[in-house]
């Protein structure tokens, strides 16, 4: 389940704090087998015990749960909504998070305030757990921005949409933050895809020789865009911290308690010093990669369908319902609260204005720079001399 | 009056030392910096003073050192990263040309990316295959970086300090071959504007339009052209990104020459630029075709050949030669 480093552990803070990961150090398998994963919740909903992860949830409330299930739904509908825009000429194209709701939900509920998140271009559950408006990330997909927020606002960085990047800024980041005596955390989120990056594999060397405090969040959808997990890697993709010496744990990426507590996990490893964790959750791209992709032409519904079995949100109603733990009156009203939410997104992404044309000139640089104010003044009087023409 | 002979290389060190000494946000980092002060001994003595979480000894990683730094950044610290020799920067570019470049726009200006990125480039230390290259040109296409490179001591005191102090990213060219120089360097002075050109020699006949390595080499070509009887006047550019057409233009205006001088290849390099825009703006006052000279469409050649590769006095004198006769 888990792997333990087998590098000395030099905590980089409070020392003396000790670790929960290296505990169980029994359950890796060998290649051939599909390796154990973290799960709490089996995909009928039932509660099932973890010694190793029980206690990172161990004082969640019903209405905590009822918010996990919330989230999960409103981020559902939020890009069902993304892709009927797409559909409807709205947007230029959507990245889909379809079927990723509890890895994303789980994983950013487990993030304190004073965290900070690197994403990829899907993260959009994470974006609604960290505070950023749903329709401050559609800018970028309708072509008015390349990215809407102030990353510093809500400690959620700008979308990046080359592969694997961010991995690095994330350590980078952290590294700043063990500099600076703070107890933050950095998670960088990433595909199963990106782990065959390069600047993947530095972020790990980097994180692991600095002791940076960051988690590396895999979701593992098992597609980069046409291209399965085989394609990419002959090992469980957990295992590959094995090697860089720190700990990596599969969870099961569509039970969203065992995202949160797996994440809560490893966030408080670093907050310990104990360095970088990587978590792989194990989900699946219900959807295309894109609004642009045809996934027919990859792979057949047998596969989705068995996967639909395991859908996050119905496993988490199930538990919530069994365990009396919402009522009608609950799912009614979120249901609402969800078409409104639908509302209000299609709405302002309609009303959402073209940028200005010499947007195009701004902030390219922060401190200025000759050439650009030579072309800005050249695109003026040329677009002046139009003005000139329509006067006569 | 602080003023001290020293050579460029160590004009860049106290540079950077008095960058960490005044500001706890400066970081240095990159391969063999630390104990070892560098391959050319630019960081020597820097991590002993300031200790190994300042001036920091990263893993053999071009793409890591430059993506981490970002991150810092990104934290509120001012990296100032070393890569070892110029062709050893690709692994970077990518980092350098689509983070690195971009993300101030990208975030409509909130954030800010004051990142030094210090690169030994050029030849003519007889260094074995990705040691001698002058890749300025790749740098200077890209919107969001700015692309400079000191040619004396002083220069690379000052544009250091400036180049630090910068919100925007900037690509710090030093010309390897003068890093042993000697310059007068006064540090208590106050610097020109990091991105203006200067006449470093005053000429009638015909401009040399040069940066780094190769201001000096136009120096000489000059003062060999004065035996003759030909008046020419000397620019170090300093800056690539933004370059000062305004400071060319007025030299051009009244010599009515000009010859660009860089190592980097000529095809689609700095020199092209330059004699594209000067030709539009001097067009009437020009008496013959901007002319460059630099290197070959051809990989950097082995040692024993750069000297037929790089842009010498003859070659320089050549080019003149040429320009005067129209």
């Amino acid at each position: 389940m888990t792997v333990e480093s087998t590098a000395a552990r030099k905590p980089r803070r409070s020392a003396g704090t000790k670790s929960t990961a290296g505990k169980t150090t029994s359950a890796r398998k060998t290649a051939s087998a599909e390796p154990e994963l973290v799960q709490l919740l089996t995909p009928e909903g039932k509660r099932v015990k973890n010694a190793e992860f029980d206690k990172y949830v161990a004082g969640i409330t019903p209405e905590e749960l009822r918010g996990l299930y919330r989230d999960m739904v409103l981020t559902r509908r939020f890009d069902a909504e993304a892709t009927a825009l797409q559909r409807q000429g709205e947007l230029g194209l959507w990245a889909s998070l379809l079927g990723q709701e509890a890895a994303q939900i789980g994983s950013g509920r487990a993030t304190r305030e004073d965290d900070y998140v690197f994403p990829t271009y899907r993260e959009h559950g994470v974006a609604w757990c960290r505070g950023v408006d749903p329709t401050n990330l559609l800018g970028m997909f309708r072509g008015v921005n390349n990215g809407g927020w102030d990353p510093n606002s809500n400690n959620f960085q700008l979308y990046t949409i080359v592969i694997g990047s961010q991995t690095l800024h994330a350590t980078g980041y952290a590294m700043g933050v063990a500099k600076d005596g703070a107890d933050s955390a950095v998670i960088a989120y990433f595909g199963d895809g990106a782990s065959s990056q390069g600047d993947v594999a530095e972020s790990f060397t980097f994180s692991a020789v600095y002791n940076a405090p960051v988690v590396f969040f895999c979701q593992n959808n098992q597609w980069a865009i046409s291209e399965p997990t085989e394609k990419q890697t002959r090992v469980p993709l957990y295992q590959r911290a094995q090697g860089y010496g720190f700990p990596g744990v599969r969870v099961d990426g569509n039970d969203v308690l065992a995202c949160l507590a797996v994440t809560k996990w490893a966030l408080e490893r670093a907050r310990n010093g104990e360095g970088p964790t990587l978590v792989e959750a194990f989900t699946y791209r219900m959807g295309a990669h894109t609004t642009s992709d045809d996934p027919t032409r990859y792979r057949g519904d047998e596969e989705r369908r068995s996967w639909e079995a395991k859908d996050p949100i119905l496993r988490l109603r199930a538990y919530l319902e069994s365990a009396n733990h919402a009522d009608e009156g609950f799912f009614a009203e979120l249901e609402t609260e969800s078409e409104a939410l639908g509302k209000r997104v299609r709405e302002a992404v309609r009303a959402m204005p073209d940028p200005d044309r010499f947007a195009i000139f701004e902030n390219v640089y922060a401190d200025g720079h000759a050439l650009v104010d030579e072309e800005r003044a050249q695109f003026a009087a040329y677009q002046a001399s139009f003005a000139d023409v329509e006067g006569a | 009056m602080a003023a001290e002979k020293m050579a460029l290389a160590k004009a860049i060190n106290e540079s950077l030392r008095r960058a960490l000494e005044t500001d706890p946000k400066v970081l240095v980092m990159g391969e063999d910096v630390g104990k070892l002060g560098g391959v050319f001994r630019v960081t020597d003595g820097l991590q002993k003073d300031f200790g190994e979480s300042r001036v920091i000894d990263t893993p053999l990683a071009e793409s890591g050192i430059v993506g981490t730094a970002i991150g810092l950044a990104l934290r509120g610290y001012r990296p100032v990263v070393e890569i070892q020799f110029d062709g050893f920067v690709f692994p970077a570019y990518d980092q350098i040309v689509t983070q690195l470049a971009k993300m101030h726009a990208r975030s409509l200006g909130k954030v800010k990316l004051p990142v030094v990125v210090r690169i030994p480039y050029g030849g003519g230390i007889g260094a074995v295959e990705h040691h001698s290259e002058s890749p300025e040109s790749l740098f200077a296409h890209v919107a969001g970086l700015k692309i400079v490179s000191p040619s004396n001591a002083s220069d690379a005191y000052w544009m250091m300090q400036q180049a630090i102090q910068s919100d925007d990213p900037v690509i710090f060219f030093e010309p390897k071959r003068r890093y042993w120089d000697k310059g007068e360097v006064v540090t208590d002075g106050i610097p020109g504007p990091l991105h203006k050109a200067q006449v470093v020699r005053e000429g009638r006949d015909l401009t040399l339009a040069a940066y780094g390595p190769m201001v000096k080499t136009c120096l000489e070509v000059a003062a060999a052209a004065a035996e003759e009887g030909r008046d020419l006047e000397v620019l170090d550019l300093r800056s690539v990104s933004p370059l000062d057409f305004d400071t060319i233009q007025t030299s051009v205006e009244k010599t009515r020459r000009l010859v660009v001088v860089h190592e980097a290849p000529v095809f689609f390099g700095s020199g092209a630029e330059i004699a594209a825009r000067i030709t539009e703006r001097c067009f009437y006052h020009l008496e013959a075709p901007v002319l460059r000279v630099g290197g070959y469409h051809a990989p950097y050649p082995p040692a024993r050949l750069e000297e037929e590769y790089l842009p010498g006095l003859d070659r320089v004198l050549d080019a003149v030669d040429r320009a005067l006769a129209y």
